[in-house]
């Protein structure tokens, strides 16, 4: 039993569980980007994903919106020690987007609308751990956080949710996207601070 | 889990303590050296960002994380990235 | 007994050392001693299991079961406010260690010792200025250090004492206000700074430096600008600017 201290615990500032260690909470909704916002139109926007092979399967923004969408309540943490929690999307399943794909990779990496790329095991993706998300708190994702759609992996540090995402190119080796390129983890699990190289 | 004390780097002195959980001893005198740059440096002598939950611990030279230490329901963890070897000076 | 490593310690002192500081001597049952130039981790455990650890370094070394933090109040901090003004003697916390064995000073070396700290950064110091001077060994030792004003300075008096009758090579370096009567200037440490308070690197000086992050990567730089080896540098960095 922990020996206890009289009087203390006044001054404490509000402790989370949910948050994960050096992270602190925050209700703003912060914008960082590594270049200027791409502007992308609707009719032109397409999500693709192309295999090790060369063969792509890819979606018009109609197409997309026909897919099956659901609702996601998460939090999100990012590498800049900002955390939202309770947050809450709407977009299409990963699984319902690879189903559509045959391959064996291992790995994907994200391509953006202005150059961003960021990789993620293949079998992150998959079992309800990511979708291309396109409403944030019930309205249309705001093209500085990353609208029309952006990839949404809320398990890892929220870089490696590509804004203005485009697609994905499935890999069998692991290999280092913009920022990972730059001194962050290729991996990026929040949980045991994976943020640096 | 404060992130006000982790935005400040300090250095390997100041995980003696989650390394002691995981060690049971004192390691920041030993010599760490780096598989990304090979240079070699006291454990106390690396850069770190630490908080009542983790350190994380960088090689001074080339930044890479040599391991990071937790302390995740009452466990000690230390999982290691690209430390080498450590040597005992 | 240690449960996973935390002893149980009891406040048998507190003292104020500076306006914002405080010396807190603690009772650890079990105490296995400690060198001069450890730290310990402080636990504090509120009645409904809020916890929170801070590490201190500790400015008293040797055996016995006391010893000695100095905390200085950090504004805003969530455990520095309540050891510098509510803990009184008699209030329980739990202490781990000793820690640290690479910032650390033991008697039986021939080289020379410079010691530079920044602000509280003496604390570690102190412990190796008070083994040094217990050993005989101070006449070897020259320490900076830098200060806010006179009134910051922790452990002034006894270091004046330890300048005097010791033999410790002791400079003091205001940065904001200095003493009346001064004669010298005020401002950061710099190399000339350096130049003028410490062993030549041809002395092949162990140096330790302690203190805010910033002021030891400074330092540091300065020191290695000057000539002395970094393999030769100790530092120990206690965060913020």
């Amino acid at each position: 039993m922990a020996v206890v201290s009289r009087g203390f615990g006044a001054r404490r500032r509000e402790s989370d569980p949910r948050l994960p260690p050096g992270q602190y909470l925050t209700e703003d909704f912060p914008v960082l980007s590594a270049g200027p916002t791409p502007r992308i139109d609707l009719d032109q926007w397409r999500f693709g994903i192309r295999t090790g092979g060369g063969a792509e399967v890819s979606w018009t923004w109609d197409e997309f919106q026909a897919l099956p969408i659901e609702d996601v309540d998460t939090d999100i943490h990012c590498v800049t020690r900002w955390s939202k929690l309770g947050t809450s999307w709407r977009g299409v399943s990963l699984d319902t987007l690879l189903e559509s794909v045959e391959s064996d990779a291992s790995y994907a990496m994200a391509h953006s609308y202005g150059g961003y790329t960021t990789n993620i095991p293949l079998d992150e993706l998959r079992d309800g751990q990511a979708w291309v998300a396109f409403e944030f708190e019930g309205e249309p994702l705001d093209p500085e956080h990353g609208g029309p759609a952006r990839l949404l992996v809320p398990h890892l540090y929220f870089w490696k949710s590509a804004k203005w995402v485009r697609g994905l190119t499935l890999m069998d080796d692991d290999e280092p996207g913009f920022w990972e390129q730059n001194g962050y983890n290729m991996h990026g699990d929040p949980w045991t601070e994976e943020r640096y190289w | 889990m404060r992130a006000e004390i982790a935005t400040s780097t300090v250095d390997g002195n100041a995980a003696a303590g989650l390394l002691w959980d995981v060690f049971e001893t004192d390691v920041t005198a030993l010599i760490a050296v780096c598989g990304g740059c090979h240079q070699a440096a006291a454990v106390a002598a690396a850069v770190v960002e630490i908080d009542e939950a983790a350190a994380i611990v960088r090689c001074r030279t080339c930044t890479h994380t040599l391991f990071t230490v937790l302390r995740q329901d009452g466990r000690a963890r230390l999982v290691i990235g690209s430390l080498h070897e450590i040597v005992r000076p | 007994m240690t449960v996973g490593g935390w002893q149980p310690a009891r406040v048998v002192d507190a003292v104020a050392a500076t306006p914002s500081a405080r010396l807190l001597k603690l009772q650890v049952p079990g105490w296995p001693g400690n060198d001069a130039g450890q730290h310990v981790d402080i636990r504090l455990t509120a009645e409904d299991g809020y916890q929170a650890v801070r590490s201190y370094s500790i400015g008293s070394y040797g055996p016995g079961d006391t010893i000695e933090l100095a905390v200085d109040e950090i504004p805003e901090g969530e455990v520095s406010p309540y050891l510098v003004r509510d803990v009184l003697p008699g209030d329980e916390l739990e202490v781990k260690g000793p820690l640290g064995g690479y910032f650390v000073w033991r008697p039986g070396g021939v080289e020379p010792v410079q010691l530079i700290a920044g602000g509280s950064g003496i604390v570690p110091l102190m412990a190796m200025v008070r083994a040094a001077r217990d050993a005989g060994a101070a006449a070897s030792f020259r320490l900076l250090y830098s200060v806010r004003t006179a009134e910051d300075a922790i452990y002034r008096d006894e270091l004046g004492r330890v300048a005097t009758d010791g033999g410790v090579g002791l400079t003091w370096r205001y940065t904001r206000a200095a003493p009346t009567g001064w004669q010298g200037r005020l401002g950061r440490v710099d190399g000339d700074v350096l130049r003028g308070a410490t062993w030549d690197p041809d002395r092949q000086p162990i140096v330790y430096v302690c203190g805010p992050t910033g002021f030891v990567e400074h330092v540091a730089d300065a020191l290695v600008q000057l000539g002395h080896p970094s393999a030769r540098i100790r530092t120990e960095r206690f965060g913020g600017a």
